[in-house]
């Protein structure tokens, strides 16, 4: 390439116009209804008569260009140059008749690629960098997901569920992979408090700000070391410190695992919005492939296989049953952990002497 | 450059049916043509991975001010804490870029992204990360200059990250979904345009979110994750095809799927007709989201605007709640950018750093934050009023 071009700045993204596929432009804000057709393929009809077919396909988001390339060459032969992410990074290619959508199923599956992920379904899960890239992370990201789709793929492609099952991975309790409103969600934890440098600690540091992190004012200052001190009974091994202090390690190879939360959504169908509530405290970290982890997820999936009503999802299933029930369907372990300790947590007590005996 | 590096516990990952992010770094790995330091970063962050995998924990280390010149976010610093080991990620900086409304692309632009990533990265990327842009992963300082030349001077530009306003994202909206209730694209792509200096250089307590829904299914999750939700609603009737109501009953049982679903029972079903009692509705989504064809939003579209949500940290997880339950989202925004403004200044004045202004709004309360804001207060903003009498009157209120 040649001499590095002259830099613009505060231009922002380019106008999303440009990349709309022509039928997309043309019926902006004119769509009708759409069908879900199978599992990877849905059509959206417009007003006017026009059809847009959409195929889907599952990514493992951290994409080599090559892919991406890949991608690019599929959408030029049958997409007409255009392709979209999901929020959950699936791909997504369009075609304007049923004929060259299955055209582009057919190169799609020829080339490797698992069809998927529309409707009452499993789709890709939203996740987070963990070892891959992340300072902070208590587990890895990319890993857990592959362990786990690679048992529940079918939920992808074929099998129907009774509602969509969003499943989410977050490497630490920063949870950029948003778990808290999720189906299933895995989180990474840390069980033990953070170690402090105190050496590297005054150099590295600001003090206000590191003490001002802790949510339960467990830390506060050490003066004759120039540095903090941890008043450990109050410690929830957050780990925020050591976000905003690089001194106060907290990663923990034997004590470092995953949490699973269930039962959370965003969407406002039938009931309100719901955070994920804690199913399994915790379970260690065993790379490659979690198996214990897999294992407790595939048990919650197939309590609520077993006992929900259609449209139902998870949250709502047990919210109906009850989590007396949830933890005797699951035959999940109910233990100290599970009752609230932190902010707010008399609103999660029973007021009320109804409940069942599991 | 090839496998440097015995990597069993990631084999074990390439494995299975779905698609592998290790065959990934491996394909980026191979690439061809990169300089030498670049050449060895994705073939480096295999034997660190696999090293990570070995011993259960990270080896990442926090990254120190590394950027483009006049802007203070847009780039994470990340270097290896066991640089001498695997010198190809001794620097692994991620470059954010600022995501196009939707997710949409056209394949020669998204090719050109790629070209430059190769000369100018690992070739690894992220599509999208978790705030919705586009990750470019891993490289190294002295290579983000001439990328953000390259890559701005072909019209892309850096999204947020620090205290600052980050990339705005939303669903699909008009462009795919028959539910939209508001240009979601379009005003994504305001926000951005409009907040270039919010998002390039932080200047807030924390960081902040804006992302938009055309409807309450809320697929871009903005109730969880975004300091200002905005979701597309409709005031009026729900529009009826009673012949297509028909077409359903032939195929789907509408009194169990439907009707006893409904969280308000305002529907019913006499098997010849749909009766809605609207005033009743409270705009769920689930008779619209069982009936695609038969049943469509009110025709007085606007949008509610929820602010708050967060993850955990710090002071535990909070969910959007209405503060806006109706307002006209169209161009040029004006009653909605005043909005904004106003709630960042009060953010700005009031807000400890590190504070997201859910958290704020938590500490000081909501009715402070109404009066200051300007808010009119409205019953759609809570689940129920308060339990207890401790409230404040304040001059003006004892007047009234």
């Amino acid at each position: 390439m040649s001499a590095i071009p002259d830099r613009q700045t505060d231009i922002g993204p380019p106008h999303y116009e440009k990349f709309l596929h022509p039928v997309i432009k043309k019926n902006y804000g004119k769509w009708k209804y759409h069908e879900i057709i199978n599992a990877g393929l849905m059509v959206h009809v417009s007003e006017s008569g026009d059809k847009i077919y959409t195929v889907r396909v599952a990514s493992p988001r951290l994409i080599a260009t090559t892919t991406i390339r890949e991608y690019c060459e599929v959408a030029k032969k049958h997409s007409d140059g255009f392709l979209r992410f999901t929020s959950r990074n699936n791909v997504e290619f369009f075609a304007t008749t049923e004929e060259k959508a299955k055209a582009l199923m057919a190169d799609l599956t020829s080339r490797g690629y698992m069809l998927g992920g529309i409707g009452p379904r499993i789709s890709n899960v939203v996740h987070t960098q963990g070892w891959v890239h992340c300072h902070s992370a208590a587990t890895d990201a990319s890993g857990l997901v592959k362990a786990l789709m690679d048992e529940l793929h079918e939920y992808f492609t074929t099998k129907e569920l009774q509602n969509r099952v969003r499943l989410a991975v977050a490497c630490c309790v920063n949870m950029c992979g948003a778990v808290h409103c999720s189906d299933i969600a895995l989180v990474g934890v840390h069980k033990t408090p953070p170690r402090i440098d105190h050496e590297n600690l005054k150099n590295a540091c600001e003090i206000p700000s590191t003490i001002g992190a802790c949510p339960t004012s467990a830390i506060s200052p050490d003066p004759s070391k120039k540095s903090v001190k941890i008043k450990l009974e109050k410690c929830m091994y957050c780990g925020n410190c050591y976000s905003v202090c690089p001194a106060m390690p907290i990663s923990d190879a034997e004590n470092d695992g995953v949490a699973i939360v269930v039962g959370g959504k965003v969407s406002n169908l039938r009931s309100a919005p719901k955070f994920s509530r804690l199913a399994v405290p915790w379970i260690p970290n065993e790379p490659p492939r979690w198996p214990k982890v897999v294992a407790a997820v595939k048990t919650i999936l197939n309590a609520y296989i077993k006992g929900a009503k259609k449209h139902e999802r998870v949250g709502e299933w047990v919210d109906r049953i009850g989590w007396e029930s949830f933890f005797k369907e699951t035959g999940l372990e109910f233990k100290i952990q599970h009752i609230d300790d932190f902010t707010f947590a008399r609103q999660t007590f029973r007021t009320s002497a109804a409940f069942k005996w599991t | 450059m090839g496998k440097k590096y015995e990597t069993p516990l990631l084999d074990e990952l390439k494995k299975g049916a779905f698609p592998s992010f290790v065959t990934e770094i491996e394909k980026a790995a191979a690439l061809t043509g990169q300089p030498e330091d670049l050449a060895s970063m994705a073939s480096d962050l295999l034997g660190h991975t696999e090293l990570c995998y070995k011993e259960k924990v990270t080896h990442w280390k926090h990254g120190g001010i590394v950027g483009v010149r006049g802007y203070g976010g847009g780039v994470i610093g990340r270097y290896s804490d066991i640089p001498a080991k695997f010198p190809g990620v001794a620097h692994f900086h991620t470059v954010r870029i600022n995501s196009p409304s939707g997710f949409y692309y056209e394949a020669d632009s998204l090719k050109e992204i790629c070209d430059l990533w190769d000369k100018y990265g690992s070739g690894l990327t992220n599509m999208h990360g978790s705030t919705g842009d586009m990750v470019m992963l891993g490289t190294r300082t002295e290579y983000l200059e001439p990328f953000f030349a390259e890559v701005s001077s072909r019209g892309w530009d850096l999204g947020g990250s620090g205290s600052a306003m980050r990339t705005p994202s939303c669903c699909l909206g008009m462009s795919r979904c028959e539910w939209a209730n508001i240009d979601t694209m379009a005003i994504t792509n305001d926000i951005t345009q409009h907040y270039q200096d919010e998002m390039h250089r932080p200047a807030f307590p924390y960081k902040f979110k804006f992302k938009a829904a055309g409807c309450p299914v809320d697929c871009i999750a903005s109730i969880a994750r975004a300091d200002m939700s905005i979701i597309g609603t409709w005031k009026g009737d729900i529009r009826i095809d009673q012949a297509e109501v028909k077409e359903y009953s032939k195929k789907m049982n509408i009194q169990s799927e439907v009707i006893d679903m409904c969280p308000t029972e305002c529907m019913s079903f006499n098997g010849n007709e749909l009766l809605i009692n609207n005033s009743q509705c409270n705009r769920c989504m689930h008779c619209l989201a069982r009936m695609p064809k038969a049943l469509r939003p009110g025709t007085e579209k606007g949008a509610t605007l929820l602010l708050g949500s967060k993850a955990p940290i710090v002071t535990g997880a909070l969910m959007s709640w209405v503060i806006v339950p109706f307002i006209k989202m169209e161009p040029p925004y004006k009653e909605f950018y005043d909005l904004i403004d106003k709630i960042w200044e009060w953010w700005d004045e009031n807000g400890k750093n590190r504070e997201r202004i859910g958290e704020l709004i938590e500490r000081v309360s909501f009715p402070k934050f109404l009066k200051e804001v300007g808010l009119d207060p409205h019953p759609a903003m809570v689940k129920e009023p308060r339990r207890d009498p401790f409230f404040f009157w304040s001059e003006e209120d004892l007047a009234k």
